[in-house]
């Protein structure tokens, strides 16, 4: 692979994978399964920046409320229409549940955006816990609530008898490609994103090295802060397309005929 | 990379080339962390903040409700306030109208009253005055048939002749009557 070599021997360096490394952060070389990592000190930063918002924010209990209030009820009610309006009303109840699901991916996703932090939602071992949790989570409640039912989401009743195994057999298999293209959808959009800035800056630097950086340095840089504009968006968007995708999956559970 | 480390970040790095996504070493230590942040997130926000949140949202809609409806009620108040403003200007007009009728009716009658006792009175203090009138007119009448005849008879006396009183006051009611 090239994008980790050294290119030339003025010391262009393209690393930029090396932002997605998960170390230990005191010290030691081996990643356990409770070793304190750069992936715990961004989650646990997600958590505190979720506290400050809605705990700390929403404190006044304001009729008229503050910035940080109104933010969060914003938040709120953009979650809460969702639910209600993609899943439906009796999926109200799962709104918790969704909810910590959209705060932890978009506010993992922006903190990611600052300059030296690692972003935890570019991992495929957390979107694909997370859309596991989904998949299960519908699954069940699916199961639960219809039985066996639930199992005539294969069955398209809508189409003509001799085509509805054919159709069966797609939609099994899309049901279980769901949690696949779900959580990769969420890592491969922030990684590809950060490692592009990453190769931006690595070209950055070209002006101290040789002439052509003249030319080089002012469009990796225009490019960087256009990028960084880009995964502004896309942060959100992602967030959000997974958050809608987890409330149509779970309106499939709780109403699973067509 | 010559110096890399014997780690899993290191063999991350140079092993897969450059995907530390793929690196399954790390998986357990992200898989561990993230089931912790997501229990603390939703304990945090089913426990506390969401609870708060709709409570509050649900209070504002409340108040909002309450004071809409709060409008709605003084608004009513004030059209029936303004109605019964309008009512009870009717009411003193009709009144007002009432009273000046029957003060005029009242003065009315006075009026005629004293109207009545005073042509009254004009006419009986006429008729007395007539009487008197009458009266006086007929002592007038009297006296002048005495002087009448007081002065005939000195007359007579006075020519020389002797003159009864029978036939001077005779003669003098002759004259007078013609």
């Amino acid at each position: 692979m090239t994008v980790a070599t050294e290119a030339g021997s003025e010391g262009l360096v393209f690393h930029p994978m090396d932002q997605f490394i998960v170390k230990p952060l005191f010290g030691g070389d081996t990643v356990g399964m409770f070793t304190i990592t750069n992936a715990t000190l961004w989650m646990a930063l997600t958590v505190l920046a979720i506290t400050a918002m809605f705990v700390l924010g929403t404190r006044g209990r304001a009729i008229i409320p503050s910035r940080a209030q109104s933010v969060a009820e914003l938040g709120y009610g953009f979650i809460h229409k969702m639910v209600e309006d993609v899943a439906g009303k009796d999926a109200l109840k799962f709104f918790p549940y969704i909810m910590t699901l959209f705060l932890f991916i978009v506010f993992s996703n922006f903190l990611g955006l600052l300059p030296k932090s690692f972003t935890t939602t570019s991992h495929i071992a957390v979107t694909a816990v997370l859309a596991m949790l989904v998949f299960l989570t519908v699954t069940i409640v699916g199961f639960v609530k219809h039985g066996a039912g639930f199992l005539s989401l294969f069955w398209v009743s809508s189409a003509p008898l001799p085509l509805r195994p054919v159709l069966a057999v797609i939609e099994v298999i899309s049901y279980f490609v769901r949690p696949v293209s779900h959580s990769i959808r969420l890592a491969g959009n922030m990684m590809a994103g950060h490692a592009v800035i990453k190769v931006f800056a690595a070209f950055a630097p070209l002006v101290l090295m040789s002439g052509i950086g003249i030319l080089v340095t002012p469009l990796s840089i225009i490019a960087i802060v256009a990028m960084y504009g880009l995964e502004i968006l896309v942060s959100f968007i992602q967030a959000y397309v997974f958050t809608i995708l987890t409330c149509v999956y779970l309106r499939d559970a709780l109403h699973p005929h067509h | 990379m010559a110096n890399a480390t014997e780690g899993a970040a290191g063999k991350a790095a140079e092993g897969s080339g450059g995907m530390p996504q793929l690196d399954f070493s790390t998986f357990d230590n992200q898989i561990f962390w993230l089931a912790v942040a997501l229990v603390a997130i939703y304990l945090i926000l089913s426990r506390v903040a969401l609870p708060r949140i709709g409570g509050v949202l649900a209070e504002r809609a409340g108040t909002i409700t309450a004071d809409i409806a709060a409008a709605e009620d003084l608004k009513l108040k004030a059209e029936e306030a303004e109605k019964a403003y309008n009512q009870a200007i009717i009411d003193a007009r009709a009144e007002a109208a009432k009273i000046i009728a029957e003060a005029r009716a009242e003065i009315q009658a006075d009026l005629d009253e004293a109207t009545a006792r005073a042509d009254a009175e004009i006419s009986g203090k006429t008729a007395e005055s007539e009487k008197r009138i009458a009266e006086i007119r007929a002592s007038a009448l009297d006296s002048v048939t005495v002087v009448a005849q007081d002065t005939a008879a000195a007359l007579v006396a006075a020519l020389g002749g002797a003159a009864d009183d029978k036939t001077v006051t005779a003669a003098v009611s002759e004259r007078m009557k013609g």
